[in-house]
């Protein structure tokens, strides 16, 4: 099979890697680069367990999307979101408002409220409902994962923090 | 006095109840956390399994030739490679096969350098079959020509148990209602969002060290140890991170001695990991069951019996599934009082998959019958004689202090404040008035509401030997505490309880405490994560344990300060004067003092907790439970005629919890129930046509998403249990046993119509409504 010779920005740091035609960049993330923090949940774009952030604020879903069409993208995981030692606003709105229980869905979850909250920083519960189907979390029935966006948007819109963190 | 103590008064306050962030978030929020889905070890390989994707059929051939030239193959194996050693209740499944029962059999495996080789491995093995006629329901495996499924078992008759008490023809005579109901209880899984993987690991001496989701450690030793003809002993268990198990890990699979037998003879490790159609179709689901439901009832509105017969599909094998009616003979009543009772279940063999334990266990599947045949009284007597539903409900309702005839003794039942509270808050008698005189109005979307209730098991089950768990508990020169417990961690929040009970107990800060209880080399035993037994019994452990240490502390302390140690407390980081919480000493520096002198006294301390219930004999019945609790939900529904669609807006609970020990853990344990529940209901169903899953992805099998959840409103009643941790009980299984049913009784409400098969999908609801309207015209 083919094989393309691929630079990626993952978390602020520049990889270079070759992949197949067919490697999903979760396979690439996750084996060939070890960022586990992205998980397998489904691999065909139902669970959003791979949900990570493309150039800013975009989300994809990283086992729909072939390694090699991202050729100088730049990625964020959820292990790339802290700044200064300080979690991100939406990590702390998680944590605080016990939306984990697992964790498994989280990384996902919480990349999907960050871009969630970029487009619309003070969305309604039924916003929030509706941004997050395509995320499953089979352990916390979704309350305190709702509450945690909302908590998470006062903690960004309160304090002029961008919805990245920096 | 020392100077950092001068002055220092330090008030007794108390974590109990209050809302405690859970240790473990952190680390999962950053991505920190490694699930064992993440795990590689050096000079790993990576297995597959090659399952039949057929019913029923003999293996006549197997040729791996092919797959064994492949570039990167270690190895392949086939049942003629593992020893002929049974696993499941009743031992009848084997890590591989020779023969073909149900879609999910595992034919053959390989070991590879990587998933991409292993996988192809697997499609160059050829086998050839010769199908069989297959049986595809309980019902056609009993009939006189059926095939036979398992060669031990003539008639396909698996598992089966009775209760019966009291006499049943005197209490039908007596009964002025009698209601007679078929509910067919479907197939649904547990879709752990982590899939279930296992990583095996020999050492030189032949020890096998399993890096394993299962929720129950220690015994899972002793019935994974013949499929590999090691000795229990000899292995050790590590239980990384994992991402959900909800009872589906309850059992050895047979992807984990494959994984266990390619490691032993290949000698690297070997990690087995399904993917997310694997899992659909490789894991337990929860068993299904046909409930044929008898209740009587005078025009009083007393119970006077209940006839529960229950045929259960045994798929292939036996695994955890066909023994809920274990629970279900307990739960056919408890929460409302039944003299008379009689209880039967068979399960037969069938091609189909077969069951494991799921959340919930035996009583989602009853509870979904009973809570609809109160639904249909409560009705009849509101129409005919006037009765107030909720007096009809509490008329029944058991009360502290009665003893089932089950044996299951209600120390402290607080069933009816659960239900005036639940009524009383939804406004539940208007409300159903309403909707009731609605119901037949013309218009497309019609509002329901209903009620449900149960008992379950709220302080273990002693189905083993042993229902206990052991601690324990050392403190450091520097005052931080490692609880070393039996209990897994699953993802229930089981180490923000231990830590919180513990420095409750030791006035040390949560974050102080540190969970050991991954590690069976180095855990004291428990009998694993079910029957919601974990805060109540591994609670119970860690508080003993933290007792005796504080004992320990107090004791020299009160040599020093010339004290009685009952004058003395821990509060805040200080050994203080009980009284005024005057400070004496900071406590690590007196651990220090109790460690550094001629006779060092060192914090090292361990309990083994064991439940004062009753070992359940052949029968099953005895007070299996330290506890028991019970709930009621009531649903607010409305359905859109047209479309069929179910949205539930809110759901009102009330529930005996003992006491909240975590409310932030507890509301979310709550919450997480009941989707499991709603789901159930409303969407989840894997369908089969002959014996094959026709849905194993997440697009054709519906669970919860954010949309679909309600409103929810908890009522946390607490009976104070006198023998859980500060008179808690375990509450896990209720908030997903209740919700199916008080939605079923909410449509009911809404259209007139009873769905007594779930769930309650959009297509049925319907077609439901269509025909009662062809029907009624
Ligand atoms: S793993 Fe990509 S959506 Fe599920
Ligand atoms: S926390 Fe387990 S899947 Fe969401």
């Amino acid at each position: 099979m083919k094989k393309h010779a691929i630079t990626l920005t993952v978390n602020g740091e520049e990889r270079d890697l070759i992949v197949p035609s067919n490697r999903t960049l979760l396979d690439a993330l996750r084996d060939d680069l070890g960022y586990t923090d992205t998980k397998y949940g489904c691999g065909t774009g139902e669970c959003g367990a791979c949900t990570i952030l493309v150039d800013g604020m975009t989300t994809i879903n990283g086992c729909l999307t072939l390694a090699a069409t991202m050729n100088g993208k730049s990625i964020t995981t959820a292990a790339g979101l802290a700044r200064n030692g300080h979690l991100h606003p939406v990590q702390e709105a998680f944590i605080e408002n016990d939306a984990i229980q697992c964790g498994f869905c989280t990384p996902g979850m919480v990349l999907k409220t960050i871009s969630l909250l970029d487009e619309n920083p003070r969305p309604t519960e039924a916003e929030i409902r509706h941004g997050l189907e395509g995320n499953i979390c089979r352990c916390t029935g979704y309350t305190k994962i709702v509450e945690a966006v909302q908590d998470a948007s006062r903690r960004i819109t309160g304090s002029n923090v961008s919805a990245i963190g920096e | 006095m020392a100077e950092d103590v001068a002055f220092k008064h330090i008030e007794k306050t108390s974590l109990i109840g209050k809302r405690i962030k859970k240790p473990d978030a952190p680390a999962k929020a950053i991505g920190k956390t490694r699930y064992i889905n993440d795990m590689v070890l050096p000079q790993m390989l990576y297995g597959k399994i090659l399952h039949a994707g057929r019913p029923h059929a003999e293996i006549i051939s197997i040729d791996t030739s092919e797959a064994e030239k492949l570039a990167g193959v270690h190895l392949v194996i086939t049942a003629k490679d593992t020893p002929d050693l049974k696993l499941g209740f009743v031992k009848d499944n084997a890590p591989l096969k020779s023969k073909v029962l149900c879609e999910r059999d595992e034919v053959a495996a390989v070991a590879a350098e990587s998933e991409a080789i292993a996988a192809a491995a697997i499609k160059l093995i050829k086998v050839s079959y010769k199908d069989l006629p297959g049986v595809f329901s309980a019902k056609d495996g009993l009939k006189k020509d059926a095939p036979q499924i398992q060669e031990n078992f003539p008639g396909n008759k698996s598992l089966k148990f009775k209760f019966k008490h009291g006499d049943l023809a005197e209490a039908e005579a007596g009964s002025d209602i009698i209601l007679d109901h078929v509910f067919n209880v479907h197939y649904v899984t547990h879709c752990c969002m982590g899939t279930s993987c296992a990583i095996a690991d020999f050492d030189h001496n032949g020890k096998l060290t399993i890096y394993s989701q299962t929720q129950y450690p220690y015994n899972y030793k002793m019935d994974l140890a013949p499929a590999l003809g090691i000795d229990p002993g000899d292995i050790r268990v590590i239980q990384p991170t994992t991402g959900g198990s909800f009872g589906a890990k309850l059992d050895v699979y047979p992807y984990e001695p494959v994984a266990a037998i390619l490691a032993q003879k290949t000698g690297r490790p070997v990690k087995v990991l399904f993917d997310r159609e694997e899992e659909f179709i490789n894991s337990p689901t929860r068993q299904p069951a046909a409930i044929h439901l008898r209740t009587g009832c005078t025009s009083d509105g007393i119970l006077t019996f209940r006839s529960a017969d229950v045929l259960m599909d045994n798929g292939a094998y036996t695994s955890w599934g066909p023994t809920v009616p274990v629970i279900m003979m307990r739960t056919v009543s408890g929460h409302y009082r039944v003299p008379v009772i009689d209880f039967k279940a068979q399960a037969v063999y069938s091609n189909n998959a077969y069951a494991g334990s799921f959340r919930g266990y035996g009583n989602v599947q009853m509870t979904y019958a009973t809570a609809q045949h109160m639904d249909m009284f409560a009705e009849e007597l509101s129409e005919k004689h006037g009765m107030d539903p909720i007096e009809f409900h509490l008329k029944n309702a058991q009360k502290s202090g009665e003893v089932t005839p089950q044996k299951s003794y209600l120390r402290e039942c607080v069933l009816a404040e659960c239900l005036t509270t639940a009524a009383a808050a939804s406004d539940y008698v208007n409300k159903h008035k309403t909707y009731t005189e609605a119901c037949t109005e013309e218009g497309r979307y019609k509002r329901g509401i209903g009620l449900a209730s149960s008992i379950h098991n709220a302080g273990g089950a002693k189905i083993h030997k042993s229902d206990g768990c052991g601690t324990i508990l050392k403190m450091d020169d520097y005052a931080r505490v490692t609880v070393i417990t039996g209990a897994s961690e699953i993802g229930q929040g089981i180490d923000a309880v231990i830590s919180q009970i513990v420095s409750e107990e030791l006035g040390v800060p949560p974050e102080h405490v540190t969970l050991v209880n991954n590690d069976s080399d180095i855990g004291p035993w428990d009998v694993g994560v079910h029957a919601s037994r974990t805060t109540f019994i591994a609670g119970n452990g860690a508080k003993r344990a933290a007792i005796k240490a504080k004992k320990q502390i107090l004791a020299a302390a009160s040599k020093q300060a010339n004290v009685t140690a009952e004058e003395l407390d821990l509060r805040g980081g200080y050994v203080v004067q009980d009284k005024d919480g005057a400070a004496v000493i900071r406590l690590d520096r007196m651990l220090r003092q109790m460690h550094f002198q001629p006779t060092p006294d060192v914090v090292m301390v361990s309990d083994y907790y064991e439940p004062n219930s009753e070992l359940e004999g052949k029968d099953h019945i005895s007070d299996h439970s330290a506890a028991y609790s019970h709930a009621v939900h009531i649903a607010e529904v409305v359905v859109d005629t047209y479309t069929g669609e179910v949205k539930v807006e809110k759901v009102t609970m009330a529930q005996d919890v003992g006491r909240v020990i975590n409310r932030m853990g507890l509301e979310a344990q709550m919450e997480g129930g009941l989707a499991f529940g709603l789901g159930f209901a409303l969407s989840e169903e894997m369908i089969f046509e002959e014996g094959r899953l026709l849905n194993p992805s997440f697009r054709d099998y519906k669970v919860p998403t954010a949309p679909e959840m309600p409103e929810i409103e908890m009522h946390f009643i607490e009976s104070d249990c006198e023998e859980g941790p500060y008179g808690a009980k375990g509450i896990a299984e209720l908030p997903t046993i209740v919700i199916a049913p008080a939605i079923a009784n909410a449509v009911y409400n809404a259209t007139g119509i009873r769905f007594l098969n779930p769930p309650m999908s959009p297509e049925k609801v319907a077609r439901a409504i269509w025909e009662k309207k062809q029907a009624d015209s």
